[in-house]
């Protein structure tokens, strides 16, 4: 019997678990059609931001020798209203739509240039590590929080995520001040300030110098984090952080994720992670003898 | 610890050899890049300027590589005068390689393009009849020519030149002489590395003669291993799919010959 893989994350209801997460790969449709094909139930855009932004000079990526990988690509992304257009013909894939901004108008604005897309949900990126003004900048300012989200709720019936970090406020401080003012769910986490330097040439490597770790390396900080969330929250978690395998995924629905997304282990494994993570999944629930996802998630707060 | 492909190895650069007055040769010591296959490229970080992808150049000693620049923008301008003794970081290699036919083979080349057709020659049997199209837009231009021929001393093999404005070989554009040649001649395969425009005609002049044809793409890149995205070309990641496509792949591509991505990810037409 093939295993039902649906998953609700609050008004949100995907056919499979697996989300590609934003800034992988993520700035064309076709691609997009691809990953969708490759078994990802939804896909998470670049960061768009109100006008196109370059990025940083490379070097923006390499790894971290053991796993993991740090980048600081310094959200390049065409801006929203090109990006508009470009997904504008998509039919069949559900496309979560990432936004970075500063203030509520820049969030208002992008939210009007979807108006004629299929998205089936926004994330608001309140956590991206390196570019100043926007990201964890903005999740670390509670206030900022506050009227970003109720503007963006007001702007749209769409259901909208925010998606979290390490920065420096207590990031609980910011999913609470997300959750209170009505937010849908809360993705967790974004990647980690970090850094590395060549001791040849005595330099940082990346242009940026600081960017954000991302990979296994951060995958326990992130279960902990997903795990505080849903002890604290009535709200639903789409987890992220270091997923490379059926058993991450399945360790993150125990700690009270409803999805996970899937990033770097993209670059490590290729496109064909969608489908080994999912058809893990479905085994482990066979076995388990669970007939939905939702069975499974926050179970390991009872123990 | 084992050689960790996606983080920098610094490699200190012990030769320079200037092929024209703006294209030039680094030349250092590497374990991994001296036997890549012919295609692959590496990502060369230049410290303080930047990182970019350049194809992995033969060098004729042992456990030594290349990589040939064409100096254009500030990272290609900072990694053309490294000097002798000063260091870059590779990544790499990645990306797939040339699908090697035997027989008659056809290479058209259009300036660093030449690059991963000269590993290519190394890679030809001694029973190959190989013939290598070089374009140009002028003489002081030309370069890797004396290369190839020595590369195909043993094959039967002929290496023409054509140049924009007539100052060295035919004149004319590459793509003309393309045409010309395989209508006479009956070849296995065609190869081709430079322009976009260059390598789109030739590849629809082949596919129209039903010859197996490949080129190898030049898209923005940062990562070089299937993450940022921002190489891609329709569906494909060219630093992952890629670089290398067949031709009837690359016709199916509504992208390809016709728009590229700038460095925000816009697209734009050639
Ligand atoms: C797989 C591959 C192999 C290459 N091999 C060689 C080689 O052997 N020798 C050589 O001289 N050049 C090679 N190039 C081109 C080289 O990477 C640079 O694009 C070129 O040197 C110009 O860079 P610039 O930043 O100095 O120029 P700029 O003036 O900054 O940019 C000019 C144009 O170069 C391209 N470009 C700039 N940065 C990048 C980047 N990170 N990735 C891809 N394209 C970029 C863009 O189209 C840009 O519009 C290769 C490119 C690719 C993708
Ligand atoms: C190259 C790269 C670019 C990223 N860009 C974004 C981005 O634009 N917006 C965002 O919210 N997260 C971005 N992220 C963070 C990822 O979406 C993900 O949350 C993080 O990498 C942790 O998951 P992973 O370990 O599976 O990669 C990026 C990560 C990487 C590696
Ligand atoms: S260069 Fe990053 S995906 Fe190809």
């Amino acid at each position: 019997m093939a295993i039902n893989l649906s998953t609700k994350i609050g008004p949100l209801s995907l056919e499979r678990p697996t989300i590609l997460a934003s800034g992988i790969l993520g700035i064309s449709l076709d691609v997009f059609n691809r990953i969708y094909k490759a078994g990802a139930g939804a896909v998470v855009t670049k960061s768009l931001s109100k006008e196109p932004w370059e990025g940083y000079a490379n070097p923006t990526i390499f790894s971290v020798k053991g796993g993991g990988w740090i980048n600081a690509v310094g959200l390049s992304n065409p801006g929203a209203a090109n990006f508009a257009s470009m997904i504008q013909p998509n039919k069949e894939v559900p496309i979560i739509v990432s936004l970075v901004g500063s203030v509520e108008d820049d969030f208002d604005f992008m939210i009007k240039q979807f108006e004629n897309c299929k998205v089936v949900a926004f994330e608001l990126n309140l956590s991206c590590p390196h570019v100043a003004k926007v990201g964890l900048e903005v999740g670390d300012d509670l206030d900022l929080v506050n009227k970003i989200i109720k503007t963006v709720k007001n702007a749209t019936a769409v259901p909208v995520f925010a998606k979290v970090g390490l920065g420096s406020t207590d990031y609980i401080e910011t999913v609470s001040t997300a959750v209170d003012a009505g937010i849908d769910g809360i993705t967790a986490i974004n990647t980690m300030r970090a850094m590395a330097i060549d001791i040849e040439t005595q330099r940082p490597i990346l242009s940026n110098k600081i960017g954000g770790l991302s990979g296994t390396p951060i995958k326990p900080i992130a279960v902990r984090c997903v795990y505080e969330i849903s002890s604290k929250f009535e709200i639903p978690i789409l987890g992220s952080g270091g997923i490379s395998t059926w058993e991450d995924a399945v360790e993150f629905f125990l700690a009270g994720a409803s999805a996970i997304q899937i990033g770097s282990a993209v670059g490590d494994n290729w496109i064909k992670i969608f489908d080994e993570i999912n058809n893990g999944i479905s085994q482990y629930m066979e076995k388990k003898r669970y007939s939905k996802i939702a069975e499974m998630v926050g179970l390991a707060k009872g123990s | 610890m084992q050689r960790d492909p996606n983080y920098p190895t610094i490699c200190k650069i012990e030769k320079v050899i200037d092929e024209t007055p703006s294209v030039r040769t680094l030349i250092f010591s590497d374990d991994v890049l001296p036997n890549v296959l012919p295609g692959q490229f590496a990502m060369v970080w230049i410290p303080g300027v930047n990182e970019l992808p350049m194809s992995v150049m033969i060098s004729h000693e042992q456990g030594k590589a290349a990589f040939t620049i064409r100096k254009l923008g500030e990272a290609s301008t900072g990694l053309y005068n490294v000097a002798v003794g000063k260091y870059i970081g590779i990544r790499g290699p990645y990306g797939n390689s040339f699908d090697i036919k035997e027989g008659k083979l056809l290479l058209v080349g259009g300036g660093t393009g030449l690059v991963p057709l000269l590993r290519l020659l190394t890679f030809v049997k001694p029973s190959d009849d190989v013939t290598v199209l070089i374009g140009a837009k002028t003489k002081a231009e030309v370069f890797f020519e004396d290369m190839a021929n020595d590369i195909l001393e043993k094959n039967p093999h002929r290496v023409l030149v054509v140049t924009e404005d007539g100052s060295y070989g035919e004149k004319g554009l590459v793509t003309d002489l393309v045409e010309k040649i395989i209508t006479e001649t009956k070849f296995e395969a065609v190869y081709t590395c430079g322009p976009e425009l260059m390598m789109y005609k030739t590849v629809q002049l082949s596919h129209e003669k039903g010859i197996f044809v490949q080129a190898s793409l030049e898209r923005m890149m940062k990562c070089g291993i299937g993450i940022c995205g921002s190489c891609c070309i329709g569906e494909d990641l060219v630093c992952r799919d890629g670089t290398i496509f067949d031709g009837d792949h690359l016709l199916a591509n509504k992208e390809f010959g016709h728009t590229f991505r700038t460095k925000a990810g816009i697209l734009d037409k050639f």
